[in-house]
């Protein structure tokens, strides 16, 4: 049913809202500034690349929960979009594995 | 059970059996998370792949300031993505590359405030977030097919491969390394940036039902919040993209 409002009631916006969409957007930008930091005073190594991944995931994490709103929908959604992920886990490690062993193989 | 007239109680109601929003989603937005689940996977399968073939690939091993481009070893990004636009010649190591960053995760931004306009029912709000949303896409668009250019045509630090001389890239051999290198930055990416496009020509047209009150008249702007969701999530694949390709 459409209904023809003519009169449509703005919501004045809640400024606790907004400057907290502008925090996460901070956080986002800092962690790429520490990132590209990182990218030219640590050498290349384990070490390096662990730091990388887990600042990705810290990015993930507020992109996915607060921009895209999935950590405050109900558990059951959350879960059943996560779960799934395991799956790729699973890929990385049977992936590395077998690039491991061509890298034998191949040279 | 079937001919008795029942007064369905909606707390003990079956979630399943339809006429109530499982999960408190509406179907749309459900099945926009459902989509981009099954894109994650892609997308996943895809930098996977990446580390596994760079994985099995030898790694350059020495000093950073004596690294040169060779077929041998994967080469090192910083030492590929270095150029930035009128800047010809300086040595800029993963700085255009942050540049796109920054713009997609602002473009994420005004795309939230958006979102949070449409809930207010504003108007005037929504148009405005949309089209900054589309700006930043085409901008981000457009800094892709510069990076595409400059990675094509190649760097000055030409290699000698054999008696050939080469220049630039194509899928078969390019200059910074062994031609899976290229051939995976193209797909990637490539793959990457067709989300992009396919986002800002999803955004317009979403933009337009906006200007032209349809929305309004529905009542709801969940649309925005549904096409919100796809352009989160393609910024959320070049976080990864960035991680992987360029940083690691």
């Amino acid at each position: 049913m459409e209904q023809e409002n003519t009169q449509v009631q703005v919501i004045p916006a809640d400024k606790a809202k907004i400057r907290k969409i502008w925090r996460v957007a901070l956080i986002l930008a800092v962690v790429t500034a520490v990132e590209f930091l990182i990218a030219f005073t640590v050498g290349a190594g384990a070490f390096r690349t662990w730091v990388f991944i887990l600042l990705t995931i810290v990015k993930a994490f507020y992109i996915v929960a607060e921009f895209m709103h999935l950590g405050h929908e109900k558990k059951s959604l959350i879960w059943s979009i996560l779960l799934p992920m395991m799956f790729v886990v699973f890929l990385i490690f049977i992936l590395m594995y077998q690039g491991a062993a061509l890298l034998e193989v191949l040279y | 059970m079937a001919n008795t007239a029942v007064v369905v109680d909606e707390s003990s109601a079956n979630p399943w059996g339809g006429g109530v929003a499982p999960m408190k989603a509406s179907y749309g937005k459900l099945m926009m998370w459902f989509f981009l689940l099954s894109d994650a996977f892609t997308f996943s399968a895809l930098l996977i792949t990446y580390g596994m073939i760079r994985y099995s690939h030898p790694a350059y091993e020495g000093a950073i300031s004596d690294f040169a481009f060779s077929q041998e070893y994967w080469p090192i990004p910083e030492m590929v993505f270095e150029a930035v636009p009128f800047l010809h010649g300086v040595h800029a190591p993963l700085v255009f590359v942050g540049i796109m960053t920054f713009i997609l995760i602002l473009s994420s931004v005004t795309m939230v405030l958006a979102v949070e306009a449409g809930h207010r029912m504003d108007r005037k709000g929504v148009e405005k977030w949309m089209l900054w949303t589309i700006i930043g896409g085409i901008t981000f668009l457009g800094c892709q097919a510069w990076e595409w250019s400059h990675f094509i045509h190649g760097a000055d630090m030409s290699k000698n491969v054999g008696s050939n001389l080469i220049q630039g890239a194509n899928l078969s051999i390019n200059q910074y390394g062994p031609s899976n290198f290229a051939a995976l930055f193209f797909f990637i990416t490539g793959f990457h940036g067709f989300h992009v496009f396919s986002g800002v020509v999803i955004n317009f047209i979403i933009f337009y039902q906006a200007t032209v009150g349809i929305l309004e008249r529905r009542g709801h702007y969940e649309m925005v919040e549904k096409v919100g969701l796809y352009w989160h999530f393609v910024d959320l694949v070049w976080v990864f993209v960035f991680t992987f390709f360029y940083l690691v």
